[in-house]
């Protein structure tokens, strides 16, 4: 009948799909989603819902898209009707409805599309639309859960969407990634600092993701910050709380942090003020596994904020507290009073919080946290009670100088009218008894005593267990309790049983006069018990402990065996092994491995290359993208106030409220400026104000290695009328960028005015010649001394388009005061006899006030020199025949495997200023090297020399 | 991600399934259902829940469970939150979140759900963009829609879904611009019998409600912000500018956000504004207990003590009371053993007491609990903390708007065992000079 009125439903449901009228249609699908979220199958509607898939109307077309989602499963070939309609959707000039095509064409799980579905996330990965990309980004975990054979291709387009430089997208992609290919961790390399600089302005379920995977993508790239002795290690907590000289004193040896480790740490610190708790709880968890151990406190305040939250939140926030507190007491001992109990609280946040107190607990304020216990006791929640006492337990075995305090206590809660709590007591006072059992023969007494009225069983086993391993304390009283016992055996739990026959065991030992019958008694039930495990125990006994012809060798160590001293048992936290797990994760806060969780790797003993991360590849045939993408590289990287501003080339269309949204928007000006020093290893400069104008020239920076294409490349550029091109050539050796770009960063460059054609190419050693352009940028002026001005410079080893006999350099200065700072100049009364090639103010001129800051700029060495190319045999005669040449020649020892051919690798170069002639030679013999400069610059030479020596020494494994 | 969600009523029943990815069936919330049984209150479910192939995360909002139905390793609380913003949303939309709203509006419960995920993973969470996407249901809306044909459902991409701003829609026009921003502090307190503060701490949060044309660019500046010691924002907030002048400037979303919430730090002694004085006693032996409460008021400033509400947890030996209240009204239920006494406002000439017996089961031993006593109440005029906004300015926009800035304190949560633990609530109302 039921089942009858149901059809007939569905039939007119049909008749309204099948009627001209939209709004019928709609009434129906309506009424179908209804169905659809109660649960009741409407999948025999397909046939007739499928035909308006192609529908004008936008709601009844969401509605159908609902329907097909949930039953293509089922109705693979009906589905597949609609496929065309998706196809046709895909190439609508609306965003949205693109998007929304691909979303449900790649939701519908019919393995025959997979193709379709392939080549359309390839076409939605290069739309213009960021939306439209993050949805392909979804597609691609859809499709790798319906065919994994796919992996390949859609490792591809998810390294192809990495590079996107859309906030919108990063999330979504890298949730893909995690999801495809966690263990392809070089397609990070590349986009570790976009990332970084990136992630405050991603939408907040993307940072969660992405801080996770930086997370794993860290530990397995630099090496550990924490001290080796002081990881992990509890008894060091002392050391945590002492004076910071203290500490300094005994870290001689110097640990530098990767300055991308540092760049994660910066990024991510701002994100612990979010109002999104998981990304809180994200950020703490990369600081707890990433960050120097006192640098750790600041998470502190942001995750006790969270406990004020919803009561799930709570719930995952105290489990991570509660792991973290056993490692590092110090980090909330402060906020002890967050974490006491209130009524309200559900039984399991009760019992976390207890167990973060008695983590806490510790010589100084463990009176404050017993005196809390106390009240807890009480508790009408008898659960809770229990745990406290048990936490109380702890915290008396734990700390010796309230282990009596609390025993008392806990005698005086036997007298407890609640059983729960009587039992419990007796339990955790047997746990400690064992500590030190006798002094106590008194308790022991008090608890026979007690006995009679204890029905616990968990609570009698123990006091039994009690009575027989201390009856030489009571001797008189003991044997009495085995009466009892004797009389109600049969009614008693196993567990209890268990206990009376050994209890009767050690007595038949020690005092068999009076128990021998009792024993053979009790041994006799025993032997007909219901329960094998109690026969069992029985049998063994038997023959243990009753002297009989058959009784081996054993019987005669039955004492030694039974009274054995036993070790006291270590009462230690739930949360003691937690720690396996990632923080944050699910598996921690089960604390079993849920499937999909990845493992956090150890720190590398070595840090890997560093310099994955530093160049970017740019395919050769989308150069002409490359320009901005580089630019914005190289901004983005260059000081962490035009971070937010950087992003204006992205594609968003809403570039103003970037700029306003910038926080040193008003009058900051930002811009490049080349201006120019001559060689010295100090300068002063004084800054003051004006406008900077944006003579930035048109920069294509190709760092792509085969010779050829270079110079098809040049070429084309020429042709193209860029004004200034710099050509940067790459090297392909890992070995030579390490030296290099720690060092000293020669770097090959080669100069072409359209105009003017020159460019030397360089074939030092190999088909590839090194390159490297340093993105780091150095401190000039700090926004404090600045007084809100601050200023950063860095090399930018491009030709000087003022002289040749200059170094240029690149400033980017910003304001981070509220003010408008004004008349930004550099004064006229500087240096020492340098040319510097001064900018224009910045601003308009009505100053009122005038601040002058002496500032000073240290170049590294290498930054002085300017490639040359010569040939091998030139090199060697230049090396040769040079009468002034200084030189140099050291030994330096490298453990460093080598990996490539050819072990002498030579460097030319000469001074920007001066022109002089500087030839580097480094022979690599493992595993030393062999340094050899010449040049007529002493000064420099033995510079470089230094630079050298530490650079090859710290770049070995 | 998220796989599929249940909505489970407060009697046990799924009245709402959705699924994102291949359908799980509804048996897997069997494993719910046995947790929800062990659990003595509704509160008592682990959020967390394992099932052989599952992963089961849930929330109680509104005496409605959200189940969350994971397959693999995720953060749980990247769960649990998205859960909790799906509850404001409904919340949002349709002014309540009950199971009855939820399935009146099934199909756009469905809509929202369908845009807030897509494949498991968060796709739209703002408000303001879903708004864009999917209308809310109103009574004129649905009339047009029905005679016109026309749809709740958005034809263009929402434009904040691409801004730096996506927390706003463009194209916002009012007549009135107005901006209020209502401070509300709490006082969480824990007090021992003898009335000495055993934990006291503050926590505000600034509520905003802005109805602001165009593309404004307001900042708010405290007279004291050094008060705060612990705050989070939403994302509008520019970190940087706070970091350094203690300014929040930011671009705010159209309507209800919360701004921010804050800490004020412990260090800082709270001034409690209400003392209890209560005497609870049992006699061995006698079948009766005395109970005696009397409530009066403490260092407001001068400010009215209002909207006072008592309530206790007798312990369970406790058959019934007979009570006798100085004014307001009292319940007691017998079964859960909840006094709740409605005082209303405290004079100070004459203070509000709670006098009489209680009876207790025959034969029950004296039962040795303190019972907990929580007090709720508001004052008006008052921010406990002492914060005062300093001015609001905007930029960006021509007009002039209305601008208004309401204080209040919520009184705090409870005595516990034999403390009083306290939750506070002030009002302060006042117009800023524009």
């Amino acid at each position: 009948m039921l089942n009858h009125r149901f059809l007939c439903r569905n039939e007119d449901l049909k008749e309204m799909l099948e009627s001209n009228k939209e709004s019928l249609k709609l009434e129906a699908m309506k009424r179908i989603v209804g169905l659809i979220a109660k649960g009741k199958n409407a999948s025999e509607l397909f046939p007739a819902v499928v035909k308006n898939v192609a529908s004008k109307n936008i709601e009844l077309k969401k509605l159908v898209y609902v329907y097909l989602v949930r039953y293509a499963e089922e109705q693979q070939d009906l589905a597949l009707l609609s496929i065309s309609t998706f196809q046709r959707a895909l190439k609508d000039p609306n965003q949205l409805i693109r998007a929304s095509a691909l979303r449900v064409l790649s939701s519908i799980r019919v393995p025959i599309i997979v193709p379709i579905m392939m080549l359309a996330i390839k076409e939605a990965a290069t739309d213009l639309s960021p939306y439209v990309r993050k949805t392909a980004a979804h597609a691609i975990q859809k499709l790798y859960s319906l065919d994994p054979d796919q992996k390949e291709h859609l490792i591809e387009v998810i390294e192809k969407l990495l590079k996107d430089k859309s906030t919108l997208v990063a999330g979504s992609v890298v949730m893909a990634f995690e999801e495809v290919c966690p263990d392809r961790i070089d397609l990070i390399h590349k986009n570790y600092r976009k990332l970084c600089n990136l992630l405050v302005d991603v939408e907040e379920w993307g940072q969660v993701v992405i801080i996770h995977m930086l997370t794993r993508y860290a530990r397995t790239q630099f090496v550990s910050p924490w001290r080796e002795d002081a990881m992990f290690d509890e008894n060091n907590e002392k050391a945590f709380y002492d004076s910071e000289e203290e500490r300094k004193v005994e870290q001689t040896k110097p640990y530098i942090m990767d300055p991308d480790h540092r760049l994660l740490l910066r990024n991510t610190k701002p994100l612990l003020q979010s109002r999104n708790t998981a990304v809180v709880m994200a950020v703490s968890q990369l600081y707890w596994h990433l960050a120097p151990k006192h640098e750790l406190s600041i998470i502190t305040k942001s995750l006790v904020r969270l406990l004020r939250s919803h009561r799930e939140v709570q719930y995952v926030v105290l489990q991570n507290i509660a792991t973290m507190s056993i490692q590092r007491k110090g980090m909330f001992e402060p906020f002890m009073k967050s974490f006491y109990v209130r009524s309200t609280d559900a039984t399991h946040i009760k019992t976390l919080k207890l167990e973060i107190l008695t983590n806490l607990a510790n010589e100084a304020n463990i009176s404050t946290i017993l005196r809390e216990f106390q009240t807890y006791v009480k508790s009408q929640d008898k659960a809770f009670a229990a745990a406290t006492i048990q936490a109380i337990g702890r915290c008396a075995t734990n700390i010796s100088e309230v282990t009596d305090t609390c025993l008392n206590g806990l005698v005086l809660l036997l007298s407890n009218r609640d059983e729960t709590v009587v039992a419990e007591s007796v339990v955790v006072i047997k746990k400690l008894l064992q500590t030190q059992p006798s002094q106590h023969s008194d308790i022991i007494k008090h608890m026979a005593k007690l006995f009679d009225n204890i029905t616990v069983p968990m609570a009698r086993a123990s006091i039994l267990w009690l009575m027989g391993e201390y009856c030489e304390h009571v001797p008189k009283i003991a044997p009495d309790v085995l009466r009892k016992m004797a009389k109600t055996f049969t009614n008693e739990e196993d567990i209890v049983k268990l206990q009376i026959v050994n209890l009767a065991a050690k007595l038949y030992l020690t005092n068999s006069k009076q128990t021998k019958l009792l024993t053979q008694y009790i041994l006799n039930l025993g032997k007909y018990d219901q329960n094998y495990d109690i026969r069992d125990r029985t049998r063994f006994i038997r023959q243990l402990i009753v002297p009989n012809e058959k009784s081996g060798a054993l019987s005669k160590y039955a004492r030694r065996i039974l009274m054995a001293p036993k070790p006291a048992p270590v009462l230690q936290s739930a949360f003691k092994d937690r720690d396996r797990f990632q923080l944050g994760t699910l598996s921690h806060t089960l604390n079993s491995q849920a499937s999909g969780y990845l493992e956090l790797s150890d720190w590398p003993a070595v840090a890997p290359d560093q310099s994955v991360r530093n160049v970017e590849v740019v395919e050769p045939k989308f150069y002409s993208d490359s320009e901005e993408e580089e630019e914005e590289e190289e901004e983005g990287s260059s000081s962490e106030g035009s971070s937010s501003s950087s992003s204006e080339e992205s594609v968003s269309e809403s570039e103003s409220e970037e700029n306003s949204d910038d926080s040193n928007k008003s009058s900051s000006s930002q811009s490049e400026k080349s201006s120019s020093e001559s060689d010295s290893e100090k300068k002063k400069k004084t800054l003051k104000n004006k406008k900077l104008q944006q003579q930035k020239p048109d920069i294509l920076i190709i760092t792509y290695l085969p010779p050829q294409i270079m110079q098809k490349t040049l070429l084309l550029i020429i042709m193209t009328k860029y004004i200034l091109i710099h050509i940067v050539l790459s090297i392909s050796t890992q070995f030579f960028v390490n030296c290099m770009c720690s060092l000293l960063h020669l770097c090959v460059f080669l100069a072409c005015q359209f105009d003017v054609v020159s460019w030397h190419v360089h074939v030092s050693l190999q088909a590839s010649s090194p390159v490297f352009v340093p993105e780091t940028s150095h401190e000039l002026l700090h926004r404090m001394t600045g007084k809100g001005l601050s200023a950063q410079y860095r090399f930018t080893r491009q030709p000087c388009i003022y002289g040749n006999s200059m170094v240029s350099l690149q400033l980017t200065l910003s304001n981070s005061s509220d003010q408008a700072l004004e008349n930004i100049h550099i004064s006229e009364k500087s240096s020492t006899g340098q040319n510097i090639h001064r900018f224009n103010a910045i601003g308009e001129r009505h100053t009122t006030k005038e601040d002058e800051f002496s500032v000073s700029i240290q170049p590294a060495v290498g930054e002085l020199l300017l490639p040359i190319t010569m040939s091998e045999a030139d090199f060697t005669k230049e090396q040769g025949n040079t009468n002034t040449s200084y030189w140099h020649a050291d030994e330096t020892p490298t453990n460093r495997p080598i990996h490539f051919s050819v072990c002498i690798s030579r460097f030319a170069g000469k001074t920007v200023s001066s022109g002089s002639l500087v030839l580097v030679s480094v022979a690599l013999k493992d595993p030393d090297a062999v340094i050899t400069i010449n040049t007529e610059k002493t000064v420099i030479g033995s510079m470089l020399l230094r630079q050298f020596k530490t650079a090859l020494t710290n770049s070995c494994p | 991600m998220i796989h599929s969600l249940f909505l489970v009523n407060a009697s046990g029943d799924i009245f709402l399934e959705k699924h994102w990815k291949s359908v799980v069936s509804r048996s897997v919330c069997d494993y719910f259902f046995e947790a929800l049984e062990r659990a003595t209150e509704p509160e008592n479910v682990p959020p967390v829940i394992p099932t052989p192939h599952h992963y089961l995360i849930n929330v109680l909002r509104h005496r409605i469970y959200f189940v969350a139905v994971i397959q693999s390793e995720v953060p749980p609380l990247f769960v649990i939150e998205f859960l909790h913003r799906v509850v404001d949303t409904f919340q949002d939309y349709f002014g309540v979140c009950t199971e009855a709203a939820i399935k009146d509006n099934v199909v756009v419960v469905y809509e929202l759900l369908e845009e807030m995920l897509d494949n498991g993973f968060p796709l739209a969470t703002e408000s303001n963009i879903l708004k864009e996407l999917i209308k809310p249901p109103t009574i004129l809306r649905t009339v047009v829609n029905t005679i016109t044909g026309s749809t709740n459902v958005g034809e263009q991409l929402p434009t904040g879904q691409l801004s730096v701003v996506p927390w706003r829609r463009t194209g916002v026009k009012y007549t009135n611009n107005e901006a209020y921003f209502d401070v509300i502090e709490e006082i969480d307190a824990i007090i021992d019998k003898s009335g000495s503060t055993i934990t006291a701490e503050i926590q505000g949060v600034i509520d905003a409600c802005v109805k602001l044309t165009g593309m404004p660019d307001l900042t708010l500046s405290f007279m004291n912000p050094r008060l705060l010691d612990d705050v989070s924002f939403h994302p509008c907030v520019r970190f940087k500018r706070w970091e350094a002048e203690r300014i929040l400037s930011f671009i705010p979303p159209d309507g209800n956000f919360r701004l921010l919430s804050y800490h004020v730090s412990s260090q800082n002694l709270v001034a409690i504004p209400v003392y209890v004085k209560h005497n609870i006693s049992f006699r061995e032996g006698s079948s009766q207990g005395r109970f005696e409460l009397t409530l009066g008021p403490k260092q407001t400033m001068g400010k009215a003590v209002e909207s006072v509400l008592v309530s206790s947890q007798l312990p369970r030996g406790v058959l019934n009371a007979n009570l006798n209240p100085s004014q307001g009204t009292y319940t007691f239920d017998p079964v859960t053993k909840l006094l709740s006494w409605d005082v209303g406002k405290i004079n100070p000439q004459k203070l509000p007491s709670l006098k009489g017996s209680m009876s207790l089961q025959a034969g029950a031993s004296k039962p040795d609990e303190n019972p907990t006593i929580n007090i709720q109440f508001k004052i008006q005029q008052l921010a406990i903390s002492g914060l005062k906004v300093n001015r609001l300015d905007m930029y960006g926009e021509k007009y002039k708007p209305f601008k208004g800035i309401k204080y209040m304190t919520k009184a705090g949560k409870f005595q516990y065992f034999d403390r009083i633990h306290i939750l506070f609530k002030c009002f302060f109302y006042y117009l800023l000079p524009i």
